[in-house]
């Protein structure tokens, strides 16, 4: 083997691991597309959107950092909460709303991070949940704030930068979701694919050899933490923005066991997971549970067990890998 | 000059003390090497030198400042690097990743998240120069965990090395390596940069008297002796407790 051609090849394999896919190309323009083409759906897209978003956010923390959470719709409400309130008290118009969510949830995953970050998966596991439990009672109980069980309402929500409205108008309002979505995604693209993204992956991967290596663990984990938490916060600030009423569901158990059902059925570890994970969950969602709720539950469960199982990384799309994967070898061969 | 110095080291687990009183120096450039039987504490000293492991008492000082109080990262950013007995890798990554990961956090620039990781040339000429030095060139873009175990060791030290360190502590970099590799390994011992301070832990005595100009000898988590390799070997006492026990070696 000519050792100069292997180094460039591999040199050359590095660059394209960032580039992007052809299919990515054709996944955002086919999303850009439904904006127009798929006029009767466009509640189901944007949730899907919204969901795939808040997804994207755990995946950041699970498929790259190793750190597994049962409590992220703690954020993710927070962030909903806080864009209601300030749209209502200061200003309705929704990037400013998205920016004060994203900072406020970053704050407080900067904040909780601290406790999360001690122990092991067990201990975060149990951090998590406890935050979001937490979190969930607090809402509840400031309810001259949040308008606890009833819910918060009168939420204005402006046209964007003053010129694009979106309140009422379904076809806007998806479209501005899918771009702050296309937005985010790219920024956490760039950052999985940049060197603070594979010191992330170096300290998942053996957390004992990054800090041989002079990487400060807790510090990145901090980081990914607060930036993730930011992440949810936004999706939740979306949905307060696309939705006439914030409530507790946004913070409950449930959103947080969901978010992580669609990540680990669309897999970690390659930021589309929850975009695969929460278009199968939610179509399939209303699609069965138009026939029959039970079905629903446990269709979703016997899913579950079946990835779990057999596709544990990359969810339904290690199932889609090596079907290609048996293709490509076939037109391999001479 | 000493490169390295620990002061009354000691550390305790419960009743048992696998580091007891320790007073080690290293010269500046030295060839040192630790030697033990089983359980003598080789390990527990190593961790407590990186700071994988807090002290109980005593001091450690790189080049004459304390770091006793200092994290791993913090040492390392000092100047020790480390090879683990067990690899200790990264298994997702290439050789030619893992290697640019170290480079780049050694030069502080791990914090980037805007730049591509692979982007910067110098970083990736510098991974691609120290891999061929250490027989990775072949194997540069594929999966760690895919690699032969031989291959993994040179990745082991290639890492360590990557950090360009003041002080190297080797963890026995031949062990579990197939016969037919070891003299890759061994080369690769030998050949180190004559200006790094290093310090080998291993029971190998080939490599141990192949390599070492200054040995110390850990028992029962003391230092037992010190001295030349000549010194060493013809010493009764380590000859009793440490040698004799492989005369067949």
């Amino acid at each position: 083997m000519n050792t100069g051609n292997t180094v460039q090849d591999s040199v050359t394999a590095l660059k394209k691991k960032r580039a992007w896919h052809w299919l990515e190309y054709v996944f955002w323009l086919a999303a850009a597309a439904s904006v127009f083409l798929l006029p009767s759906q466009h509640a189901l897209l944007t949730q899907i959107a919204i969901w795939s978003l808040f997804a994207l956010s755990l995946d950041l923390l699970l498929g790259y950092a190793g750190i597994v959470s049962l409590g992220h719709a703690a954020y993710f409400g927070f962030g909903a909460y806080v864009a209601a309130l300030f749209a209502i008290n200061f200003t309705g118009e929704p990037i400013t709303g998205l920016i004060v969510a994203g900072i406020a949830a970053g704050l407080l995953g900067l904040a909780t991070s601290l406790l999360v970050l001690r122990g092991t998966d067990l201990t975060r596991l149990m951090v998590t949940l406890g935050i979001a439990l937490v979190m969930y009672e607090i809402a509840n109980q400031m309810s001259w704030l949040t308008g606890g069980a009833d819910g918060l309402t009168g939420m204005p929500v402006n046209p964007v930068l003053g010129i694009f409205p979106i309140y009422f108008r379904p076809a806007n309002s998806y479209a501005y979701v899918l771009i702050v979505c296309f937005v985010l995604f790219f920024v956490a693209k760039r950052i999985v694919h940049s060197p603070f993204g594979y010191s992330l992956r170096a300290i998942k991967g053996n957390p004992l050899r990054a800090s041989s290596i002079g990487i400060p663990n807790n510090l990145r984990l901090i980081a990914v933490y607060t930036i993730a938490a930011s992440y949810a916060g936004i999706a939740g600030a979306l949905l307060a923005q696309t939705t006439p009423v914030v409530s507790l569901t946004y913070i409950d158990f449930q959103r947080s066991a969901d978010v992580l059902l669609m990540l680990i059925i669309g897999g970690t570890g390659y930021l589309y997971g929850g975009v695969v994970g929460s278009a199968l969950f939610l179509v399939a969602q209303k699609f069965i549970g138009n026939i029959t709720p039970q079905y629903w539950e446990f269709w979703i469960g016997f899913a579950l067990v079946v990835i779990a199982l057999f596709a544990r990384d990359r969810g339904v799309f290690s199932i889609f890998e090596r079907i290609l994967g048996a293709l490509r070898n076939d037109k391999a061969k001479p | 000059m000493n490169a390295l110095e620990t002061i009354g080291l000691e550390k305790r687990f419960g009743g048992i003390v696998p580091t007891n009183d320790v007073n080690l120096k290293v010269r500046e450039g030295a060839r040192h090497a630790l030697i033990g039987p089983n359980g003598a504490g080789k390990t527990t000293l190593i961790n407590l030198l990186t700071g994988v492991l807090k002290p109980s008492k005593g001091r450690v000082k790189l080049g004459g400042t304390d770091i006793t109080n200092l994290k791993p990262h913090q040492r390392v950013a000092r100047g020790i690097s480390r090879t683990f007995q067990i690899n200790q890798l990264f298994g997702e990554l290439s050789p030619l990743e893992a290697i640019a990961l170290v480079i780049g956090e050694r030069e502080k620039l791990g914090t980037r998240f805007w730049r591509a990781f692979g982007s910067d040339e110098k970083i990736v000429g510098e991974a691609i120069a120290l891999a061929k030095q250490f027989g990775l060139a072949d194997v540069l873009g594929e999966r760690t965990s895919s690699l032969p175990y031989g291959k993994q060791r040179q990745l082991e030290i290639a890492l360590a090395i990557a950090g360009k360190p003041r002080l190297l502590l080797l963890d026995e970099p031949a062990a579990g390596v197939p016969e037919a590799e070891r003299h890759e390994i061994l080369e690769t011992v030998a050949a180190l940069p004559k200006d790094v301070t290093v310090l080998l832990i291993e029971h190998d005595m080939d490599i141990v008297f192949g390599f070492a100009d200054r040995i110390s000898v850990l028992v029962d988590g003391k230092l037992f002796v010190e001295g030349e390799p000549k010194e060493i070997e013809n010493d009764p006492r380590v000859r009793a407790v440490y040698l004799g026990e492989r005369t067949d070696d």
